[in-house]
């Protein structure tokens, strides 16, 4: 996030774009609610389903999954014809406008209405309104954002509008990803990247190696300069042959990747797969070696939240049986692999790591235990930075990027009818090697669904409640269908948690050729009746 | 515009700011006024009048709705006030079947730390015998016991302001009073995202969580603070466990990005931590099955292997996943291993799934 959850209460508008924030960031889900409910802030949700936020909003929008650019670039072509964009802010503090102004020239409010199947281009036309008039006015988005092989420009295109209306440094405004793990941002601040050393160095840039391998003391010998294999392209190269070995820590890739049939195959001809985890997930079944690790309250050490927060976690139980820290046992490999490691507690490796990551230098281990303070924090007499890029971008100027709406890859056809959209829901996380290991979540939402519209289900002769076939280009699943008022038709919706109705079966593992994110958000797939003796009463 | 003022409580000086209430401003001083319904979480309500104070020499007024004002002379306790601070709680107490003996909320009670400051043991005023509704069985997360309900309003306002649902409201009048979740029928069946940000504020037992892993007693119970492991909003967490290290139950601390509050599965998402089926040590695969082992013997296999396979095929033939459930220290010294100990960039995480 640029900004701050506590900025919420200074925001006179928001919208959420690709975030069903009331059941993957439920805190922030409320936070927003408060303030459009109670304080009269205004809302506009634009999400293929009619989510909770949905019911609250002053414009809902049921966008067509994959179509953020064309109504991101429909909003700023309302805002740019209405004369509604901040032109002081965007002279004195950005660059490149000029060059967007023609790409919105074609997104009318009926060609948007259009490509994202909206009934009323009025609607676009209201919300841009909304947006522009109400200042400071916050941007939320997440996976809905991300999740497409156009994922990048999506982001992009967030920060043009946030942009165009002076909204970015501006306390309570901002271009605000929630991101979707506990400490998904410190590990992408470690430098847990293929092409990024700690703090988003480029491996690729000579300087950045050549400071490394000092601090790192590695005397003569010399950091890999090629940046190296993202997570999807791994199981290709496995796939391939080329990939021989893997050392997966706290990760189950066998159903949190698309194309599940494909990342099977992919590990099973690996030569050795090392798994340290806390259960024995479905990737770690497939390991030659499983290390077993404590769980998150077994440990001390600090994580990085959403809004950039470095936070100390205590430890507050004792782990079971034999499991160590992951530090502990990476460092026995280490060792063993001829490195002389010799660290004795997690706070040595922090203070290593305030000496490497000048975002985090001004922050002590006695800090992060003490405070909790927000990065950047060059120093240990700054008080942290709640809100980035307040007085000039980090990198000089606001940089607009001239951005045409594309199709996803997948798009429906006559064999394969329905849009299939892929996400978390409020009782459970990821693959469910946490919540479906914890009793209450478990008995909340014990099954897998695949969640439909009415009408879809008439059409089909469907039941609520009854099993269906669901398939793709890329396997076949049996599911429990809900009928829901929440999908618009032709969209259907499944929940990745659940190993034995697997979403990641059917989804496609087409990546965004920037980022590398898989377009888990759409694909084509078809929904069929079980037939007698198919073993639909099953499960 | 902050407006600063001064005024006397107990006889003594104190300053706040306009706009603040004679509580805020007494408890701001350390000086204490004894509450019931009141919460810094949620709105001012003023509806069980214990924290009565004295204004000005005459006017009885609730601390926690009162604006302070400047020059204000405030008394927070006399003869008078405890008098009535006793009539209110002999009144709840009647009102209620308030069972100690038998309440989730024993020892952690400020309802009973009330009775207990006052010296309430029995109301004097014969009980109505009248019991309201209980109800512990139809929430997987909530336990609902209306005779332990002192009527305060903060699940209803946690529910309305704080998650945003509005379950819970009163229904009836007078003595027949009561919480209605949604229009009426169990809890269970009501629109609850089973956030427990009622039972967390509930200055009773009337709403209490449902345990997890167990229970003990409150008195017996250790806290500790750590952060939430699910989403990447980062509440920080309470998490209470008995004498023998078991996991009990999880409260949202007000001092984390949260403001105190979490959703179902920061509240009940923790029992996987102590799940039997843990992985208690390592396991190397021999014929095929995967089977116990020594640490010595699982690294040492590990690293041999990843060794031969380097020297065989180049480090670029080995990758490593890293994991945005472990620490920064963890994930630092995982791509400090991959870069230097393998010699590769093929490290990533889950950042894109």
């Amino acid at each position: 996030m640029t900004n701050s959850i506590g900025e919420i209460p200074s925001s006179e508008a928001f919208l959420v774009i690709g975030s069903n924030t009331t059941e993957n960031h439920p805190v922030i889900g409320s936070m927003i609610k408060h303030e459009v409910i109670h304080r009269g802030k205004k809302l506009v949700v634009a999400d293929p389903r009619r989510i909770e936020l949905a019911r609250i909003a002053d414009v809902y929008l049921p966008i067509r999954p994959g179509t953020n650019v064309a109504i991101l670039n429909g909003f700023m072509h309302v805002i740019l014809k209405e004369g509604l964009y901040d032109k002081a802010y965007i002279d004195e503090r950005c660059e490149g406008f000029e060059a967007l102004i023609p790409v919105l020239e074609k997104y009318t409010p009926e060609h948007v209405a259009g490509i994202c199947g909206l009934a009323n281009p009025d609607d676009i036309v209201k919300a841009a309104r909304i947006l522009a008039a109400a200042k400071p006015m916050a941007l939320y988005y997440s996976m809905g954002i991300t999740q497409f092989i156009s994922g990048v420009n999506g982001v992009k295109s967030t920060a043009n509008l946030q942009m165009m209306l002076g909204n970015v440094g501006k306390t309570g405004g901002g271009v605000n990803p929630l991101r979707g793990q506990n400490n998904v941002q410190g590990a992408c601040d470690m430098g847990a990247l293929s092409a990024l050393l700690p703090a988003y160095q480029p491996v690729i840039v000579p300087a950045n190696r050549e400071k490394f391998e000092k601090a790192w003391g590695m005397c003569g010998c010399s950091l890999p300069e090629k940046p190296g294999l993202t997570i999807i392209e791994m199981m290709n190269a496995a796939a391939r042959g080329d990939l021989k070995a893997m050392y997966v820590m706290g990760e189950n890739p066998v159903v949190s990747d698309p194309n599940t049939e494909h990342v099977i195959e992919a590990m099973e001809k690996l030569d050795l797969l090392i798994v340290q985890d806390i259960f024995l997930t479905e990737t770690a079944r497939l390991a030659h070696v499983v290390l077993p690790s404590c769980a998150f309250l077994e440990k001390e050490g600090t994580v990085t939240n959403t809004e950039r927060r470095v936070q100390f976690m205590n430890k507050v139980v004792t782990p079971p049986g034999d499991a160590r820290d992951d530090w502990w046992i990476t460092q026995q490999l280490a060792r063993r692999m001829g490195l002389q490691w010799n660290y004795t507690r997690a706070e040595e490796v922090f203070e290593e790591i305030r000496t490497v990551t000048p975002s985090y230098a001004g922050i002590t281990w006695k800090r992060a235990r003490e405070t909790k303070v927000q990065w950047p924090c060059p120093a240990v007499d700054h008080p942290g930075t709640p809100t980035l890029h307040k007085e000039k971008f980090a990198r000089g100027k606001g940089l607009f990027t001239a951005i045409e709406y594309t199709p996803p890859a997948e798009v429906v056809d006559r064999e394969y009818p329905l849009t299939l959209t892929t996400g978390r829901i409020l009782e459970h996380f990821h693959t469910g090697t946490m919540s479906r290991n914890s009793r209450i979540l478990d008995e909340l939402v014990p099954h897998g669904f695949i969640e439909m519209s009415r009408a879809d289900a008439a059409a089909l002769d469907l039941v609520d409640g009854e099993m269906v076939a669901v398939s793709s280009r890329r396997g076949s699943i049996r599911i429990r269908l809900r009928i829901s008022p929440r999908p618009t038709p032709n969209v259907v919706f499944i929940p990745f948690h659940f190993f034995e109705a697997a979403a990641n079966r059917l989804t496609i593992d087409a990546l965004d050729p920037t980022c590398k994110i898989p377009e888990y958000k759409v694909c084509a797939c078809r929904v069929e009746k079980l037939v007698a003796g198919d073993g639909g009463a099953a499960c | 515009m902050n407006e600063s003022i001064r005024l006397t409580v107990d006889g003594r000086v104190v300053s706040g700011q306009k706009g603040q209430t004679i509580l805020e401003v007494a408890r701001n001083a350390g000086l204490d006024i004894p509450t019931l319904c009141h919460h810094p979480r949620i709105s001012r309500t003023g509806a069980c009048r214990i924290c009565l104070v004295r204004v000005n020499g005459t006017a009885l007024k609730t601390a926690c709705t009162e604006p302070a004002a400047d020059g204000m002379n405030v008394v927070s306790e006399d003869a008078e006030l405890a008098s009535v601070r006793r009539s209110i709680l002999e009144m709840l107490l009647a009102e209620g079947h308030h069972n100690c003996l038998f309440c989730d909320a024993n020892g952690d009670c400020e309802f009973q730390d009330l009775c207990h400051r006052y010296g309430i043991e029995e109301p004097r005023q014969p009980l109505p015998g009248r019991r309201r509704t209980t109800d512990t069985t139809s929430s997987k997360g909530l336990r609902r016991n209306e005779d332990r309900c002192v009527l305060c309003g903060r699940c209803v306002k946690a529910c309305g302001e704080v998650q945003m649902l509005g379950v819970w409201d009163f229904t009836g009048r007078g003595d027949r009073t009561e919480l209605t979740a949604d229009c009426g029928g169990p809890v269970g069946e009501s629109s609850c995202a089973l956030c427990g940000t009622c039972a967390q504020l509930c200055p009773t037992g009337a709403l209490t969580l449902q345990p997890v892993n167990g229970t003990a007693p409150t008195w017996e119970t250790r806290k500790q603070t750590s952060v939430c492991i699910y989403c990447g909003v980062g509440c920080q967490i309470d998490f209470h466990t008995d004498s023998k290290g078991r996991l009990l139950y999880a409260n949202g601390n007000e001092n984390g990005p949260n403001n105190g509050h979490l959703c179902v599965k920061g509240r009940f998402g923790f029992d996987f931590v102590q799940h039997p089926e843990r992985i208690r040590t390592p396991l190397v695969r021999r014929d095929g099955k995967l089977v116990e082992a020594s640490w010595e013997e699982a690294l040492d296999y590990a690293a041999a292997r990843l060794s031969e396979i380097k020297a065989a095929n180049g480090p670029d033939s080995i990758a490593g996943l890293a994991s945005a459930k472990v620490t920064n220290e963890e994930n630092y010294l995982f791509q400090k291993f991959m870069r230097t100990g393998v010699g590769t960039n093929n490290v990533d995480h889950c950042a894109r799934l």
